[in-house]
Formats: structure tokens, C-alpha cells, sequence
């Protein structure tokens, strides 16, 4: 069937000036295969890369659309007329979008170039991660890997709150931080670290411990804040300042060999309140400090966080919110648990009992009616009277077999806590005892059991065996 | 190659901007093509925006572009070109824009601030490249 095109005005200077073509086919989808064939610059106007028609280009047969009809199915007759007709669209920029946000410069289009491959994030995507300003609470385990992913991946600005001095103990995890930067504080270590990692990047320092009366002024001023923390009060806080502010908050916590990660956004989903609505008993949860960490595992946490982080920013894929992510590095495995918004939540429930930033602290016992206080023997002491006394003076470790193994003090006897009540009768009731742990918290809970077993000579050694490796014995191993 | 309009005209489409006013207006640039290259503006025809669900977005239905060209063919005049506002944007092309684009047509923008008209710019689609290049405009004047 011989058929005509009727080409409109803009697309003339594809078929040299002519307003039609004669074309034949028994289709219109070969007529306009057989156009495209002998005028192929007009492809790239008319057809999508998937070889359909672009949307806003319409097909007329006659006098109807071909879409009301078979589509490029439908069939043609000998002089029937296909006209090409366009529609005209356009609009300005929805609000948030590209054009307010900030550009990319040719360097940074090479940087995140692995990026910009990927649909989901992309130009648009890249630049949003540009715009972003994201708060990281602590610069620690969690916060090394999370802020320098967040820095290599092009987040605009990034906001550290600290106030501790890199230590040789921080080095096993704390990757930010390294051997050079030693005894300095960490957020300078960190901002020296990451703007090397990444020139773009803003660091903002909050150098200070987070407390009910700068939190929010603090978290205020980020879209997203990623929880870096390692106690319970700074937890609790900062989950009540981020569902006051309506910010998503990037959870992570680790401990030993086990770690969780969820984001808690109360506008979206559940809070940490929501899953832990009170905090454990002081010092029922040990710290890193005193229960040990494998320095891995905060790698794979943290890095959780950055990717959750990053998820926010670019819109993309399910995000951790209402699900919680339990990790175990020994067995490999990951869990994962579904949260649901606690209705009676008091701070995101239906009817909320906080309405602003409480003491924290106090809220998690800490500094309210302390734990058994029983007497204290300082190092010096401790050494004068073994000195004097020998044998006489029993000194008990109740650290777990592995601490032991790094260090422990000569002519002391290895009785972990948790099988102390157990082993009770293997000790002397009238021997004068002293007990000693990492740094004098869990020997004091062992001096609470053997005072309540009747024992009346005991004494905890204060500061543990740190105490005595830093003053008594610079030799021994510390950790 | 220069889109050439009256300050009048001008005039018209700022006010069409502004009527519109927080949502966007479009409508078509009527004229000729004197064979220089150039385009010369003679008359505006509104179009009704067949976008209702956004206002930053507008549509000239296919129906009634036929409609309007037919129109103008009885008078010796084609369509060279459309003009859209942006309410509180530049007048620069938007990604939407430059994805919409056909070729050859010139493309007026009118930013509209705070319900009123400000400037003008016209852009066309690059021949080889899906970017929008800024158009010269002359504003003519009226005798």
C-alpha cells in the first residue's frame, strides 16, 4: 500500500525540506519502519531505545490517533495519510528537584562516575548526596566506617559530635583514626582524615559531649542522624531529639560479636522507644570497653548505617524503617526482625507523655541510687600489703579465662563473676580477700556476693587490673 | 538563527503568565519563517494547559494542535514555536523541558515571580545533543 507521512515543521530538516513521504507498507508500524530506514536521523526524536514510540510524539491515520485504533498494528489502505503530530510539554522544576540542587563539577563527575552508572542514583541522585547534611553521633567504632563511606560517596556535609582524644585502644576498629594522630582529638583526626578522603566534603565539629540542653539545637540543623554511640542515656536522647525534630534516625550498635542496625523515623515508622521502651539496669549491659568488640563488627555495622544513610538521601530501595537487623559475626548469619509503632510509645504513641528532652542519665539509673558500694583498695596499697602479707592476702580475678590471659596479676586465682556463687565454699570465709577486674565494676559486684555469703574481709581493687598494669607494673599488657 | 517578537507579544505572554498564575500558561508562537533562518512571532494562540494534576507541568494536546495549525495555515502562518511561564523559576529550561523538546521549534520561557511577569528567554533544541541552546530574541518594538 503506497501511503503518505505528512512530516511536521520540526522535523523537515530530516527528510531534506519535504513536508510528506511516500511510503508503503501494510501496517503503520512497517510504514514507519520503512521512514526510519530511509530518514534515520528522525529516530532519535520519534522512538524510545526500547523501539516504542516516545510519548509525546503521536501518530495520526487520517483522522484518528492510532493509539484509539490497533496501535503501529493497525492496518493501512492505499492513500491513507499518516501524519506525525507532537505534543507539546514541558514545566518548570517540581520544588526539591535537580535544579535547586547544587551542581557537580567536572571532578566530581569523575569521582562518583561508578555512581552516576547507576539508575538509581545518577546525576539527580549524586546531587542530593551533595546536598545532604547528615549528623554522626561519635566518631568511634561505628562513626569511622560510616563517615568515611559517607565522605567517599559524596555527602555534601557531615557533622561529628565528640569529645574523646584518640587512644591506643580506639586503633583495633576505629579506622578513621590512625597511629599518627594519637592523643589527638578525634574530631580533628577524623576531619583530617575524611577532607583527604574527599576534599567536597564540609566537616562540621561539635566538639562536646551530646546533653538534653544542645541536642536539638544541635540536630536541628541535619536532615538524617546517624546514632554512633556506645551507652544507653546518649541512645535514648538522641532517639527523643530526632522524633521531636521529625529526623530519621540511622540506629547501630554493637557489642562483642553481635551487632543490630534498623532506622528508627517516627513520621515513617517505629522509634527506639517503640522496641526498648526502658533501658536496661546499669551495668547489666556491659560496654565495649568492658565486654571487648571484635574490631570487624562495627566495620559491617557502620557500614549498614552509611548505606541506610545514603538510602534516605537518594530515595532509593526498602529502607531498615520498621525492621530490625541482627547480626552475628561468629555464625554469619543476619536476622531480621519486624518493628511495629508502639501505639502507647510515650514519646511517638498516640498520646505522648515527653514533650521535650528529660535527664538522661537519670532516666537510665546512671548517678541515681548507686550499685553496691563496697571498700576499695587503691593499687599502691594493694602492692604494700602483699608485699607485707604474701600468701596470706587472697586475691581473686573475677574476669572471664581470655582477659586472663592477657594479663592478670601473679598469685592471683581465676573465679569468672557469673561462677562465683557457685564456687563460693572454695574460698576461705576469714581469709582477708581482694578482688580485682578490668577497671573495679564487675569486682565489686563479686564483693557484694561474698559480703552477702558472710565473707567480712573483702575489698575490691579500685580500677581493676589497669590500674595496677599503669602504676604497679608498666610492663604488663593493658587493653 | 533569531526568534523575533514584538514587545507587545511580550507583553501578552507575561500576561498570560500572570493570570495563570501560581500554575504555569502555554500557548503557541504563530509566524513565519522568512528563509533566513530566522522566525518572526505575529500573533500569540493560547492553548489550554491539559495538565490539571500539576501545576508545574503543561500539555498542548495533539487534538488541538491539529486544530490550531489548520487554523493558521488558512492564514499563511505555522506554528514556530510555544511559550510556557515558570512560576517563581528562571526562564531556563528544565530537564522536563529538554526531555520534551522537538527539534527546531523555539521555545519562549517567561519566569512569573510572585505573580508578576519578568523576563523572557527562548531556547531551541540542540541538533545534535538532547540540551536546550539559548535562542538570540529581538524585541521589536511597535510602530
Amino acid at each position: 500500500m503506497s501511503v503518505t507521512v505528512s512530516i511536521p515543521t520540526p522535523l523537515r530538516s530530516f527528510t531534506g525540506g519535504r513536508e510528506a513521504v511516500e511510503l508503503t507498507g501494510s501496517t503503520v508500524g512497517e510504514v514507519i519502519d520503512g521512514l526510519l530506514a530511509t530518514h534515520g536521523g528522525l529516530k532519535r526524536h520519534l522512538m524510545q531505545e526500547d523501539g516504542r514510540l516516545r510519548n509525546f510524539v503521536n501518530l495520526y491515520l487520517n483522522d484518528t490517533d492510532i493509539r484509539h485504533l490497533d496501535s503501529t498494528d493497525t492496518p493501512v489502505r492505499e492513500g491513507d495519510v499518516l501524519t506525525i503530530v507532537p505534543s507539546i510539554a514541558g514545566g518548570r522544576p517540581a520544588v526539591e528537584t535537580k535544579e535547586e540542587l547544587p551542581k557537580l563539577s567536572h571532578a566530581e563527575v569523575l569521582r562518583y562516575s561508578r555512581h552516576l552508572l547507576l539508575p538509581e542514583v545518577g546525576v539527580e541522585g549524586q546531587r542530593k548526596l551533595k546536598a545532604a547534611r547528615v549528623l554522626t553521633i561519635g566518631a568511634g567504632g561505628l562513626g569511622s566506617p560510616l563517615s568515611l563511606y559517607l565522605s567517599a560517596a559524596g555527602v555534601g556535609t557531615i557533622g561529628i559530635v565528640d569529645f574523646d582524644v584518640v587512644d591506643l585502644t580506639n586503633l583495633q576498629r576505629q579506622i578513621v583514626h590512625g597511629t599518627s594522630t594519637l592523643g589527638r582529638s578525634k574530631l580533628e583526626s577524623a576531619k583530617a582524615r575524611l577532607t583527604d578522603l574527599n576534599p567536597n566534603l564540609n566537616v562540621e565539629s561539635h566538639e562536646s559531649r551530646l546533653t538534653a540542653e544542645n541536642a536539638l539545637d544541635i540536630i536541628r540543623e541535619y536532615d538524617i542522624v546517624v546514632d554512633g554511640t556506645d551507652n544507653f542515656p546518649t541512645r535514648y536522647l538522641v532517639n527523643d531529639a530526632c522524633v521531636l525534630l521529625g529526623k530519621p534516625n540511622v540506629y547501630g550498635s554493637i557489642f562483642r560479636f553481635e551487632g543490630q542496625a534498623s532506622v528508627f523515623y517516627a513520621k515513617e515508622g517505629p522509634c527506639y522507644r517503640c522496641l526498648y521502651s526502658e533501658p536496661p539496669p546499669p551495668g547489666l549491659v556491659p560496654s565495649c570497653a568492658e565486654g571487648g568488640v571484635l574490631g570487624v563488627l562495627p566495620g559491617i555495622i557502620g557500614s549498614i548505617q552509611a548505606l541506610e544513610t545514603i538510602k534516605l538521601i537518594i530515595g532509593a530501595g526498602d529502607s531498615l524503617i520498621g525492621r530490625l537487623v541482627l547480626f552475628d559475626a561468629l555464625k554469619l548469619r543476619f536476622r531480621e526482625l519486624k518493628l511495629r509503632k508502639d501505639p502507647s510509645c510515650p514519646i511517638c504513641g498516640d498520646q505522648p507523655t515527653i514533650h521535650e528532652l528529660i535527664d538522661y542519665e537519670a532516666f537510665c539509673g546512671i548517678g541515681a541510687a548507686p550499685a553496691y558500694q563496697g571498700p576499695e583498695v587503691v593499687a599502691e596499697q594493694l602492692k604494700e600489703e602483699r608485699d607485707e602479707k604474701g600468701d596470706d592476702l587472697v586475691l581473686i580475678d573475677v574476669r572471664e579465662p581470655h582477659e586472663w590471659e592477657i594479663a592478670h596479676i601473679d598469685g592471683a586465682r581465676l573465679i569468672p563473676l557469673g561462677q562465683l556463687p557457685d564456687r563460693i565454699g572454695e574460698l576461705d570465709g576469714h581469709a582477708e580477700i581482694v578482688t580485682y577486674c578490668h577497671k573495679g565494676v564487675r569486682s565489686m559486684k563479686a564483693l557484694e556476693i561474698l559480703r552477702g555469703a558472710g565473707f567480712g574481709k573483702v575489698r575490691s581493687l579500685a580500677g581493676g587490673v589497669d590500674a595496677w598494669a599503669s602504676r604497679i607494673e608498666p610492663g604488663m599488657a593493658r587493653y | 538563527m533569531t526568534l523575533r517578537i514584538s514587545e507587545g507579544l511580550l507583553e501578552e505572554i507575561r500576561r498570560h503568565g500572570e493570570s495563570a498564575y501560581p500554575a504555569e500558561c502555554c500557548g503557541v508562537l504563530a509566524g513565519r519563517v522568512p528563509g533566513n533562518g530566522d522566525k518572526e512571532v505575529v500573533r500569540l494562540a493560547p492553548a489550554v494547559n491539559r495538565r490539571t494534576d500539576d501545576p508545574h507541568r503543561y500539555l498542548i494536546a495533539p487534538d488541538d494542535l491539529r486544530r490550531l495549525e489548520t487554523d493558521l495555515r488558512a492564514d499563511g502562518l505555522e506554528i514556530v514555536g510555544y511559550y510556557h511561564s515558570h512560576p517563581d523559576h528562571p526562564a531556563v529550561p528544565s530537564g522536563f523541558d529538554t526531555e520534551h523538546a522537538w527539534p527546531w521549534y523555539s521555545y519562549l520561557i517567561v519566569r512569573v515571580e510572585d505573580g508578576r511577569g519578568r523576563e523572557a528567554a527562548s531556547w531551541t533544541l540542540d541538533d545534535e545533543r538532547p540540551v536546550m541552546r539559548f535562542e538570540s530574541l529581538e524585541a521589536l518594538s511597535e510602530v
